[in-house]
């Protein structure tokens, strides 16, 4: 009695909020029905006993799959109120094709027949004490192994892919060198100097070279700078 | 477990995870190393496959029997010669990168797996290895708007299809109970459910997306002319073959006893796409959406074979796609070519002359034109022939008509290229061309014209592996 | 199936709660407080001045590619959860297949780490 309120609930709002992701005027609105269309989808997977299912589209699609789309929402620069213009003239073709579809699902329902052996088809049945999440390792890795490491080489060409696209080198940029910051010693930036009474920061030559300055007065325009070298104090200093 | 079964596969897969390191800890840019590895990976693999004994394995995921044999063998040719284009292409147009390989060896090993498939599961998943690949490929040289115009396109339109072909899926899943094709067989009943059809249907219209059938064609020109060329090298050879093995393996092993439900839609998947690669090629200028046009075409002839649903035809289908392969491989090879002061050319107009510039290369031109008009005695020609045959065996005349009348059409621009090369004022000379690339054209053309001289090995293979699929 | 439900109706309950007290606070608010909008309360605050354009900028594209390649080793994680619970089962197979799909995962990372793609200027 609760499940079948709850079921309805969550079907509601799932359907309620999926319309809204293709209606919202402001795309990012759009993405956050899209959120709450998934939690309700995992709400129903548990409903169906698929906890597995239900904390993984948590997991993922909230968690990671919806962030990625804020962030092409926000990376793409185009103007929202343009983009909607074909609406009114698209509308027509878009209904017919979703009566069309809907005709041929009406059709399908109709003719709903379940095969007579579909309840030994079962390639692994679960066991009455097993919980979902386990059932589901128990054939992944070793009946479906194929399947697994090939969804291996998927994410590992999709990991390629997204570098290959997006990855600019920049010969310029600044990078964190970890080895270098740690070999560093006291003798590389710091210079200790004896300073006797009258005597100038030009007669000790500590400046930094300047060798690309013409001309001397410059230097006295300058002022005196501290006795630390080039390579600041974060270690970070490799500009090329 | 029989793991060995997929023994090929898994060392191509080893060998990528290999050529990816060797690429990225190298200091020097890696391409040319990383490219012939991944050739010398692919001859390997073939050696493999030649000598692993038929089974089935991973509990029903994984398929070797002659059929794919026949097939994995084709893609890898294909697959080989369009790397050995990108080593003359990649370097001109700067995009040399050590990925590029990479990726067309994982697009590789999802079309062997896609041919292999027997399961659901496995199809997709080989499916879907191959077409992200290519779509990062189509996009490579990411600093030209056309070619991630081509990328984006094709990865929109490709996941259409992909969801296209999983909803086809489900439906046969509810309806049959099974994910197996083997089991989908068992549980279906000579009279199908309207839902089963429909899902049949999906998966036709996703699988015909990927071989680029009309009307399932829209992305073919854009993505052809936009990709790099040596991207379009591959994407006109090796997907098709893995994509139309992947046809005649689905409607042939689960719903080889549905054939009434299917036949309809193939027969109809068939015309319209002879007809629009004739007619719409016919105003196409640039030579790489000439292409486009002409691939539609020819996989509606190979579906002609389809059509019959006979071990001849699917005989023919399969001899058609080794003759398209080749004489493919070696248009393009000969499009890389068309280079003038180092930028590349694609007009048609840009072959002016080319006859006496060039005579070499003209000649090898010629030869493939020929070939895809289907002129005896080019190897187009026996490919027309086997399938047209088998469709008046199998009493499809009014496809045989068509695809005679519609490559005479067809005839007419593959003409005028050779009329435009030698009866046209001559331009100026083609910049001088790679010895790679000769090599391919020229091997390619070799093949394509003595054909019929070895073409027997080749058809006795098919005629096995057409009995092995129908088994 | 009951027994498994069973044990979520605590977040049921605590969903409950959550629904009726955000419903509660927004709609006494509404109620009780005092309303008076006018346009120049409405619009967005810029420190004295009138804002000069929308607020939506571009991102830079690096940003997508962290998410994505978080995308990733999440997913790679999500296999492993099953794989934990059901490891004293499927015996050493299921257990050398997990390694092989991780060791696919750490080629893609000494890729990515050699490449530069997890530093950030």
């Amino acid at each position: 009695m609760l499940i079948t309120a709850v079921f309805w609930i969550f079907a509601t709002i799932l359907v309620v909020s999926a319309a809204l992701v293709v209606s919202a005027r402001n795309p990012v609105h759009s993405v956050l029905f899209l959120i709450l269309c998934f939690f309700n989808a995992a709400g129903l997977f548990l409903l169906a006993g698929a906890e597995f299912l239900a904390l993984i589209l948590v997991v993922v699609y909230v968690g990671a799959v919806a962030v990625l789309f804020l962030f092409v929402v926000m990376m793409l620069d185009v103007n929202f109120t343009q983009l909607r213009e074909g609406v009114q003239r698209y509308a027509p073709v878009g209904a017919t094709i979703g009566v069309v579809l809907l005709a041929e699902l009406l059709m399908t329902f109709g003719g709903v027949r379940v095969a007579p052996s579909l309840a030994t088809l079962h390639v692994a049945p679960i066991a009455a004490q097993t919980s979902n999440t386990e059932a589901l390792g128990l054939v992944l890795y070793t009946h479906y192994v194929l399947a697994f490491q090939l969804s291996g080489l998927v994410l590992l060409v999709a990991m390629i892919g997204a570098i290959v696209l997006t990855l600019r080198d920049k010969p310029r940029a600044r990078r964190q060198s970890i080895a270098r910051q740690t070999t560093r010693e006291v003798g590389d930036t710091l210079l200790m100097v004896d300073v006797r009474p009258g005597q100038t920061m030009a007669e000790l030559g500590i400046f930094r070279p300047l060798t690309t300055l013409p001309q001397a007065p410059a230097l006295d325009l300058i002022g005196p700078t501290p006795p630390v070298s080039a390579d600041d104090a974060t270690g970070r200093g490799d500009a090329a | 477990m029989t793991w060995q079964i997929a023994l090929p596969e898994i060392c191509l897969g080893g060998a990528g995870l290999i050529i990816l390191m060797v690429g990225v800890l190298s200091r020097r840019n890696a391409f040319t190393t990383a490219t012939l590895l991944a050739i010398a990976a692919f001859i390997a693999t073939g050696y493999l496959i030649l000598a692993e004994a038929p089974g089935v394995g991973y509990a029903g995921l994984f398929v070797a029997d002659a059929f794919a044999r026949f097939m994995q063998l084709l893609v890898l040719a294909g697959a080989i010669l369009a790397l050995l284009l990108s080593l003359d292409y990649n370097k001109a147009a700067a995009i040399d990168r050590f990925e590029f390989p990479v990726l067309v060896l994982f697009s590789t090993l999802g079309m062997l797996v896609m041919i292999s498939a027997g399961n659901m599961i496995s199809l997709y998943l080989g499916l879907e290895l191959q077409s992200l690949c290519i779509y990062v490929l189509a996009a490579f040289a990411r600093d030209t708007r056309r070619s991630v115009e081509a990328g984006l396109k094709y990865f929109v339109l490709g996941a259409l299809a992909s969801g296209l072909l999983l909803y086809g899926i489900s439906l046969v899943y509810g309806f049959s109970g099974g994910m197996d094709f083997a089991e989908i067989r068992a549980a279906l009943t000579a009279s199908p459910a309207p839902g089963l059809v429909i899902g049949i249907v999906f998966m036709v219209a996703g699988i015909a997306f990927k071989l680029s059938a009309a009307p399932f064609h829209m992305w073919t020109p854009d993505v052809y002319e936009g990709a790099p060329t040596s991207v379009t090298a591959l994407l006109a050879t090796a997907p098709k073959v893995a994509a139309i093995a992947l046809l005649l393996r689905v409607l042939a092993e689960p719903f080889g006893h549905l054939l009434q439900s299917w036949q309809q839609l193939i027969i109809l998947v068939s015309i319209v796409s002879m007809l629009w690669g004739a007619f719409a090629a016919i105003g196409q200028t640039n030579i790489k959406r000439l292409m486009a046009y002409s691939s539609i075409g020819h996989m509606g002839y190979a579906l002609i074979g389809l059509a019959t649903g006979t071990a001849a035809g699917i005989r023919g289908v399969m001899i058609y796609m080794v003759t398209y392969v080749f004489m493919s491989a070696g248009s393009f090879a000969i499009i890389i070519a068309m280079r003038r002061g180092r930028q590349p050319v694609e007009r048609i107009a840009d072959l002016t002359g080319l006859g006496r510039t060039d005579p070499a290369l003209a000649l090898a031109l010629a030869v493939f034109m020929f070939s895809m008009a289907g002129i005896p005695p080019m190897a187009g020609f026996f490919g027309k022939l086997y399938v047209f045959l088998a469709a008046v065996q199998g009493g499809l005349w009014t496809l045989a008509v068509l695809g005679v009348l519609t490559s005479v059409v067809g005839a007419y621009y593959y003409l005028r290229v050779i009329k435009v090369m030698y009866f046209d004022a001559a331009g100026d000379a083609l910049d001088k061309r790679s010895g790679v690339l000769s090599t391919v054209a020229f091997g390619a053309a070799a093949f394509t014209v003595f054909f019929a001289a070895f073409s027997q090995p080749i058809i006795g293979a098919a005629e096995a592996a057409s009995r092995a699929l129908l088994g | 199936m009951t027994l498994l439900l069973g044990k979520y109706f605590p977040i049921l309950v605590f969903m409950a709660i959550a629904i009726v007290l955000s419903a509660a606070f927004i709609g006494l608010s509404l109620l009780f407080a005092k309303q008076k909008p006018y346009a120049e309360k409405l619009s967005a605050y810029e420190c004295g001045f009138e804002p000069f354009d929308d607020a939506r900028r571009r991102f830079d594209v690096r940003f997508y590619l962290v998410a994505i390649l978080f995308i990733i080793f999440d997913l790679e994680v999500a296999f492993l959860f099953p794989w934990a619970v059901s490891l004293w089962r499927i015996g050493a197979f299921g257990f050398f297949s997990m390694l092989g799909f991780l060791a696919v995962l750490t080629v893609g990372f000494v890729y990515e780490w050699r490449k530069g793609a997890l530093d950030w200027e």
